[in-house]
């Protein structure tokens, strides 16, 4: 298996564990839980994080995102919840017994995160959930054809994303590539292209002249290229007022401060310690 | 009366058989253009018709649609086979997702060495998902008692996967079951007989035409 779908995946581990007696209401694998024991201390720790934040979150209703400490597949969820003004819980997956007990558990349908507890709902497969939360929170067009042409430039910046969220991964020896790859996938296909769409209708927002799900992923996506190529949007003026525009939308100004839930980018500890929990080598 | 959708890809699965499936089950007859040169290629990303430079392309409705998922959730959403609600929708996405994650590993695996196995993936991490779903509810659908796209996008990758491991689903009682239902389905009956717009598995010819197209 690519290096980049073991990673996210949780490698070739199985989904493990006889399938459930107990249903839920979501197609998910459940198992009585049979709990591995662990250190005391780090169990109490752990029970009294859980019964805190998740009692909390369930009063609330608020959505609880299981991943780890760290953007990759789930930042973009992050970003577009944040923009909709809704609040959110986080349990971090901190080693890879955390992981081993979602899947134990049967609470991860594929065996992968991320994983996001919503509306009675464990909803795995990023997509999936980012279409949810966009439908539930009107970001997501006015009609099918809005819709298509959203999901059109989101797949776009989805593949553009994922070349930068595995880029950290690569052995070092490969990176020089990699970037110049990204740099030219970025400056040659992708960003030329929202460009244009800005450019045909001058409206503010890509679809519909409204805001949609389409400019909060692209101002991520803008963000994120420019950490790795700064300067990358000096040529596309239209790219860089959208995202100016957008920064200053309350909900995202929030988010883009210190001190929010936003995730910063992949360090050599926190790479390490992502290796570890996926068991990568 | 519309026009019908008009599909441009090279003549093979690749990511367009999921159109394809998907427009056939439906019962909606559509045109093929196919990609056999690079200049055909080239005139494409010249005439602006390819957002992101790349294909499958489908014209449909007055848009010209790129990226495949985009194509096929406004294909479901057009015809019906996409829930009837925001939760069953949110199934659907879940299961097409992670089905779609498999067959584009399959897809691929024909331009790679014969190293990896898709069909493990198959068997231990996606299969027994669905065979459980349907032994849950015990309905003849995936999701919502009814036929949806759900239902497509996997029956195709079970016959996908079955080429590369006949054997794949002798495990799934309930997964061979499906199969058998779901390939009875009149439209979908029709799409897997000779003579259909069903494409065959790609060969060295195939693969050798797509190179030289993307230049890869």
């Amino acid at each position: 298996m690519e290096l980049w779908s073991l990673l996210w995946g949780g490698g070739g581990c199985s989904l493990l564990g006889p399938p459930s007696s107990a249903g839920r209401s979501v197609p998910a694998f459940k198992q009585l839980a049979q709990p591995r024991s662990w250190p005391a201390g780090a169990e109490q720790r752990r029970s009294q994080d859980f019964l805190g934040n998740q009692e909390t979150a369930i009063m609330a209703g608020k959505p609880t995102l299981h991943y780890f400490d760290g953007r990759g597949r789930m930042e973009a969820i992050r970003w577009l919840l944040a923009a909709a003004g809704v609040e959110f819980e986080e349990k971090y997956i901190a080693t890879p017994e955390d992981l081993d007990k979602l899947r134990n558990d049967g609470r991860l349908m594929f065996g992968q995160v991320p994983m996001v507890e919503i509306d009675g709902m464990e909803l795995v497969q990023t997509r999936a959930i980012l279409n949810y939360i966009a439908s539930k929170h009107n970001l997501y067009g006015k009609d099918l054809k809005e819709r298509a042409l959203i999901d059109m430039y989101i797949e776009g910046m989805a593949d553009l994303n994922e070349m930068i969220i595995i880029f950290p991964i690569h052995p070092p020896g490969e990176k020089e590539a990699k970037l110049a790859l990204i740099k030219e996938k970025t400056t040659n296909r992708y960003f030329p292209a929202f460009e244009k769409v800005l450019k045909s209708h001058g409206q503010d927002y890509l679809v519909g002249n409204r805001l949609s799900r389409a400019d909060i992923h692209l101002v991520e996506l803008i963000y994120n290229a420019e950490e790795l190529l700064p300067g990358v949007t000096a040529s596309f003026p239209l790219l860089k007022a959208l995202k100016t525009r957008i920064s200053n939308l309350p909900n995202v100004k929030k988010f883009l401060q210190p001190g929010s839930q936003r995730k910063p980018p992949m360090n050599p500890k926190s790479l390490e310690q992502a290796k570890k929990i996926f068991r990568l080598p | 009366m519309a026009a019908k959708p008009k599909l441009h890809y090279f003549r093979g699965r690749g990511r367009m058989e999921s159109v394809r499936w998907l427009l056939a089950a439906a019962g909606v007859e559509f045109e093929e253009e196919f990609l056999e040169t690079r200049e055909q290629y080239e005139k494409l990303q010249k005439d602006g018709r390819l957002l992101f430079g790349q294909v499958p392309l489908v014209e449909i409705d007055g848009m010209e649609l790129t990226q495949t998922r985009a194509i096929l959730s406004y294909l479901a959403a057009k015809y019906n086979l996409y829930g009837k609600d925001l939760k069953e929708r949110v199934r659907i996405d879940m299961y097409t997702d992670g089905t779609l994650d498999l067959m584009m590993m399959v897809a691929v695996g024909a331009f790679k060495p014969p190293a990896e196995k898709e069909e493990t993936s198959a068997k231990t991490r996606y299969f027994p998902v669905f065979e459980k779903i349907l032994k849950d509810h015990g309905e003849d659908f995936l999701v919502g008692n009814k036929f949806s796209w759900a239902d497509i996008q996997l029956l195709e990758a079970i016959l996908l996967v079955e080429e590369l491991d006949a054997s794949v689903l002798s495990d799934f009682p309930l997964l061979k079951a499906f199969k058998t239902r779901i390939s009875n389905i009149p439209t979908i009956k029709k799409f897997l007989q000779p003579g259909s717009q069903r494409k065959p598995p790609p060969d060295s010819h195939y693969v050798a035409v797509v190179r030289e197209i993307l230049q890869f």
